[in-house]
């Protein structure tokens, strides 16, 4: 008998345990995660800034959302895939999560969206460009954000052919974002009358770059395309403007962020054309929140940060409209919605994940140009979203040609 | 050879002495402060961004041009490094050396985390001074000047360094120190001190190698980070506190590196650790380490 009672005691409790967890999963917070490069070589494009960005828009909704109040995770994954995808896993298994914000590095993000599928939570890639995430990679419950490895093809290196750059030869960080930025660029560049003349694969995060980019100007190419990104993508550049590389070839940013050009300065950046989601010196509603974002980190946001904000809304305000934290709801809801803000105007997620919008081709403005503090792109072309994310290619299952 | 143009070759060689000079003059210091304190001084590269980052400070906040930096970023490095040895370090000598080498790595990582936190992890340009802007056409390629320069700046202070070592009163006491403290100590000599200051001296040449690089990469809170790895491995493949293997290491990888960039670029990162491996199974105590 006593036996008996203490076991019913123990059944209780552990009922209580478990419905306490239910509850906290379906009535409680609404949970946002955060995964980043917060302390590597792309710390500086998201990192920090987009954990502030993420905050300002949890503020600016009001901090709750269907009368749940909405908390934030962070965590970094150092640039590790397994890391990122261990950390995503114990969040939905362990804290409730609702959705995550995916931050730099396509390896880690690739990992990260198969834990999105196999726990059915929405996965936002904002600093990540492998466009091969909402490809072969693609899952229900990922969207690609901010820009891909198309879109920077289609701006930079179709703007650069055009304008009579028609050798090319790249200089290529050797990892999956590095290999699919060089492809889609030389797709582009072939499409448009252009020839690849080869490519060099330097290892991540190298120290020297010169004996690259010698090679680079043995090819005769007249353009060096540059598909690496952070730190390796200014180190590079440094380095050929040292060996008077630059004066031979036209260096082509494929991946730049606007970090990249401050450390880099206007004399060794101007003339560089990029291609870019968002810029902070567009117009009014670019420059409020700009405004807002400089006092936080005394720095501009990149395209990162703003995306890190609108994804954060959008999200938020999908919740909002269904009643629910349901994912598959919500992901209807994200897919069927128009995305106007400061970010995008009249952006809207394909069934592939890609969120389409308005993409622009950038050249960084001489010192005597500039005339104010991170004043350093004009605006060469604004590409329409169709136009820079080209059509569903028909590799993603969710989305057939 | 492999097919590879003469003129090709011989820039390549070129290049490869130049980053084979940060290594030389990086494991240099590694070797000083292992071969006399028998630390293995993991916060090494951790020094090395702290002597570029003071130059860039001391260019911004204080006009301090190139030329100044190059002695006074070593020295407030080195001043650094001796207050870390006193406040630090020195509890752990009578240790075994994983709590040295546990230590420096904690160093290293406080003070890359700081630097990270002030500045940002991208980091910012320092200007090449303008007596050694321009370059030179050697007839196969185009060497820029301060390439030129930064091999021979770390020649001559690889070399003074162990004329220093080698050949002076100084040089003779701090060996017999590494030998013998005790005995020495018997003698009126002040060891502890003789310490500090080979820990400073070893953590000013990494500063200095800092400045060094800062015109030529961009400064930032993990320059060190990476590079510290590789410059172990010249150290272990030269012989662990060897100083003339340490140097001689250091450049010969600098160029092997070079060639493994033109010949298979994707593996030149890993080619200085294949060498270590083989180094180790051929001769464990590294080329010109004693047995």
């Amino acid at each position: 008998m006593k036996g008996r009672k203490l076991i019913t005691r123990l059944a209780a409790a552990l009922g209580i345990l478990a419905g306490g967890s239910a509850a906290f999963a379906a009535g409680g917070e609404i949970v946002i995660g955060d995964i980043d490069d917060l302390s590597g070589t792309y710390a500086d494009a998201q990192g920090v800034g987009g954990i502030e960005a993420i905050k300002m828009a949890i503020g600016d909704f009001g901090g709750t959302v269907l009368g749940r109040k909405i908390v934030l995770l962070t965590a970094d994954h150092q640039n590790k895939p397994d890391v990122g995808a261990s950390k995503f896993r114990e969040w939905s298994d362990q804290s409730g999560l609702n959705m995550l914000i995916g931050g730099s590095n396509t390896g880690v993000n690739i990992a990260m969206a198969k834990v999105a599928a196999a726990k059915k939570v929405p996965l936002f890639v904002i600093g990540a460009g492998g466009a091969s995430l909402t490809n072969e990679d693609c899952t229900a419950y990922s969207i690609h954000y901010v820009y891909d490895t198309t879109a920077l093809a289609n701006g930079t290196a179709s703007t650069i052919v055009k304008s009579g750059g028609k050798t090319w030869f790249y200089l290529t960080a050797d990892y999956a974002f590095g290999s699919q930025l060089q492809n889609a660029a030389s797709k582009v560049v072939e499409a448009n009358g252009g020839k690849n003349l080869g490519a060099v694969r330097a290892p991540l995060a190298s120290m020297d770059f010169s004996s690259f980019l010698l090679q680079a100007q043995g090819s005769g190419a007249a353009v060096l395309g540059l598909a690496n990104a952070g730190a390796d993508f200014s180190n590079s550049l440094k380095a050929a403007n040292e060996f008077g590389i630059t004066k031979t070839m036209k260096p082509a940013a494929l991946l730049a962020f606007i970090s990249d050009i401050h450390r880099l300065g206007l004399q060794t950046a101007q003339g560089l054309y990029l291609t870019t989601g968002w810029y902070w010196d567009l117009n009014d509603d670019t420059r409020a929140f700009a405004k807002r974002y400089f006092a936080k980190m005394q720095v501009e946001p990149t395209m990162d940060h703003a995306g890190a904000y609108s994804a954060t809304m959008s999200y938020l305000a999908a919740v909002k409209t269904m009643g629910s934290a349901d994912s598959d709801k919500v992901m209807a809801e994200l897919k069927r919605m128009k995305i106007n803000d400061m970010f995008a105007k009249g952006g809207y997620v394909r069934a592939d994940g890609v969120m389409v919008h308005t993409m622009y081709v950038m050249q960084v403005k001489s010192p005597q140009e500039s005339k104010y503090p991170w004043d350093y792109y004009k605006v060469v072309k604004q590409m329409a979203g169709e136009e820079a994310f080209g059509p569903v290619t028909g590799a993603c299952a969710l989305a057939p040609k | 050879m492999f097919g590879v143009p003469t003129t090709v070759i011989l820039g390549q060689l070129m290049l490869g002495l130049v980053n084979g000079a940060f290594y030389a003059l990086l494991s240099l210091g590694l070797a000083v402060i292992f071969g006399l304190m028998g630390v293995v001084n993991f916060a090494h590269g951790a020094f090395y961004t702290l002597g570029a980052f003071a130059a860039l400070l001391g260019l911004q906040w204080f006009g301090v041009n190139y030329w100044g930096a190059l002695v006074l970023a070593p020295l407030a490095v080195g001043i650094f490094g001796v207050v870390s040895e006193r406040l630090l370090l020195r509890h752990v000598y009578k240790l075994e050396p994983l709590y040295g080498l546990l230590l420096t790595f904690g160093l290293s990582l406080i003070v890359e985390g700081t630097l990270r936190e002030l500045f940002g992890s991208s980091g910012r340009s320092y200007p090449v001074p303008d007596a050694l802007k321009g370059a030179i056409n050697m007839g196969f390629m185009i060497l820029p000047l301060y390439r030129a320069w930064v091999i021979l700046a770390s020649l001559v202070i690889c070399g003074g360094t162990w004329f220093v070592i080698e050949r002076t009163r100084l040089g003779s006491t701090l060996r017999a120190a590494t030998e013998n403290a005790q005995l020495l100590q018997a003698f009126g000599v002040n060891v502890p001190l003789l310490f500090a200051a080979t820990y400073g001296g070893g953590v000013a040449l990494a500063a200095l190698a800092g400045v060094l690089a800062a015109p030529v990469i961009v400064v930032s809170p993990l320059m060190g980070n990476s590079l510290v790895t590789v410059v172990f491995a010249v150290v272990v493949i030269g012989g662990m506190g060897s100083i003339l293997g340490s140097v001689v290491s250091g450049l010969t990888l600098g160029v092997v590196e070079g060639f493994t960039k033109v010949i298979y670029p994707e593996a030149s990162n890993i080619v200085v650790f294949v060498v270590m491996a083989l180094v180790l199974i051929l001769r464990p105590a590294g080329l010109f380490g004693k047995e």
